[in-house]
């Protein structure tokens, strides 16, 4: 049983379609990267996924013991967080906020947990620091470790290295292959960084105004659509 | 001078002022440590403009103020929260028309009323020293109720505050605690603005929450210090319009900003 299947979904703000006739599935286990240009609706699929849009037509469910709460959600970073007053802790602590019910405090229980992610994303020594003193990549580190507070089955990622340099933007990319690999959890990403895209994903969603392409990486790269965005530049 | 200030707390009406002050000044600051995070504090702005309006309709048909301002600014809130989550940009201004309207229809209806002069003084400059009996019952029902939520929803006020998608995403019904904040902004403007006027009560909502940004970086210490630049500047600001002869509401802001001011320097020792 598929953790997300997604049936010709149609996606629309205000009776104008940004995307449709969109059609697949991911199984636990699976790297699945959602590329397309600017526009063709990427950031709004990853909306409806997590329940925050609701599709105009077609269905999406949950299965395999996940559901829509359970989502691991990365966040593109928003123009308040830019300067905003809180510690590393604070914001990975707030990824435990949709678990083990609501008390008045975080809970021993929440604070190990927070505790293991901060540990596991390199950034225990910051866990005190002001997240807004922090570098790109760091932050980038700390939303990770709070999407993973949320999550022990998938990620969610929205474009997790817009902005990053590129030695950042791939010690990024082998960490959360590192998560999907060694811990198994599964990994759905838009990103616009193809070459990267090409050597972890084990499944691609191209759209453009529909659904262009769904299969697997090695399909993608034989097919035309494939070739063509990929214009012989990341050809691995 | 240390006399002047003992006798200043034999009187009742002092006693009022600053129990009202500093509730209000208290629950002001914690929500507005979240409007100034979001960069929402426009919402204060106007709402204490659309509260004067209602006074002065509620003055003029001789109605209970707060319980014609109440609602009025309530629904003002949500109305002004709506536009804001909208489009930041837009918000501003459609907050802007909002809230200078309200203020013009107050005037107009208070000098059409005619006579009410005196009151049309109070409600854009304070009567710090007028507060009632209901003013202090109602401000320590608000008080009470502001900071059982605020500790009860502490962790998610948090989370909304820093990351609205993240929390939405994780099932925190965020829509709810931005009503809720709202609501209770809504409240705590119309019973500030009776002792602060309608030109000054935003000043409490704003300033203790930038002050404290100025040294603090953690959440938490944003919230404890707001609340106690809060309640230290009321005093202080009250003591000295008591000692100086000075109006109330105006020192009160001015000690706000000294207060800034004195947590810049600090920030900026700290940084060097
Ligand atoms: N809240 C909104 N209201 C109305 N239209 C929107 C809204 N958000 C996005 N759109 C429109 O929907 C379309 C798809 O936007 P979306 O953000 O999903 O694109 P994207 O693929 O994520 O693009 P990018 O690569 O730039 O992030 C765009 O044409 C955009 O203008
Ligand atoms: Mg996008």
């Amino acid at each position: 049983m598929a953790q997300i299947r997604c049936t010709d979904l149609t996606l629309a703000y205000d009776g104008v379609t940004v995307a449709d006739g969109i059609d697949f599935t991911v199984n636990a286990g699976d790297y699945l990267c959602i590329v397309g240009e600017n526009g063709s609706g990427k950031s709004t699929l990853v909306r409806a996924l997590l329940g925050l849009k609701a599709p105009t037509s077609g269905s999406i469910t949950f299965g395999d013991g996940l559901t829509a709460k359970e989502i691991g959600y990365l966040p593109q970073q928003t123009e308040i967080q830019r300067d905003f007053p809180a510690s590393v802790r604070e914001v990975v602590l707030s990824g435990c906020i949709g678990r083990f019910g609501h008390s008045l405090f975080y809970t021993k229980l929440q604070k190990d947990l927070a505790a293991y992610h901060m540990e596991r994303m390199g950034i225990a020594d910051l866990a005190k620091k002001c997240y807004r003193e922090l570098s790109g990549g760091q932050q980038q580190r700390v939303r990770l470790a709070r999407a993973l507070c949320a999550t022990g089955k998938l990620l969610l990622l929205d474009e997790p290295t817009a902005g990053l340099d590129p030695i950042v933007s791939r010690e990024l990319y082998s960490l959360i292959e590192h998560l999907h690999k060694t811990e198994k959890i599964t990994v759905v990403m838009v990103s616009h960084d193809l070459e990267a895209v090409m050597h972890d994903a084990s499944h691609i969603l191209h759209l453009k105004k529909k659904q262009l392409f769904f299969g697997t990486r090695e399909e993608y790269l034989d097919s035309e659509i494939g070739k063509t965005f990929l214009g012989g530049a990341g050809n691995a | 001078m240390l006399e002047m200030v003992f006798e200043m707390f034999t009187y009742p009406f002092m006693l009022r002022a600053l129990g009202v002050g500093v509730l209000v000044s208290l629950c002001a600051a914690l929500l507005g440590v979240s409007l100034v995070l979001k960069r929402y504090s426009m919402i204060g702005d106007g709402l204490s403009h659309v509260g004067f309006g209602a006074l002065a309709i509620a003055a003029v048909a001789n109605l209970s103020p707060l319980k014609v301002a109440i609602p009025i600014v309530v629904i003002a809130a949500f109305f002004l929260l709506r536009l804001s989550e909208n489009s930041r940009l837009k918000g501003d201004s459609a907050i802007a028309v909002i809230s200078t309207s309200a203020l013009a229809l107050g005037v107009l209806v208070i000098s059409v009323g005619g006579g009410v002069n005196t009151d049309l003084n109070s409600y854009m400059f304070g009567s710090i020293y007028a507060m009632s009996g209901e003013d202090v019952t109602l401000s320590l029902i608000l008080s009470a109720v502001v900071l059982f939520l605020f500790l009860l929803f502490y962790t998610r006020i948090f989370a909304v505050t820093f990351d609205e998608s993240f929390a939405r995403a994780s099932g925190v019904r965020v829509g709810l605690y931005n009503m809720l904040i709202a609501a209770l902004t809504a409240v705590t403007i119309v019973l500030g603005m009776r002792m602060m006027g309608a030109m000054l009560i935003s000043a409490l909502i704003i300033f203790p929450a930038l002050t404290s940004m100025r040294v603090f970086k953690t959440f938490r210490g944003v919230v404890i210090s707001s609340a106690a630049v809060a309640v230290i500047c009321f005093v202080v600001g009250i003591t000295l319009s008591y000692l100086l002869d000075a109006p109330g509401g105006a020192s009160v802001v001015l000690t706000n900003l000294a207060a800034m001011l004195l947590f810049s320097l600090i920030g900026m020792v700290r940084k060097s």
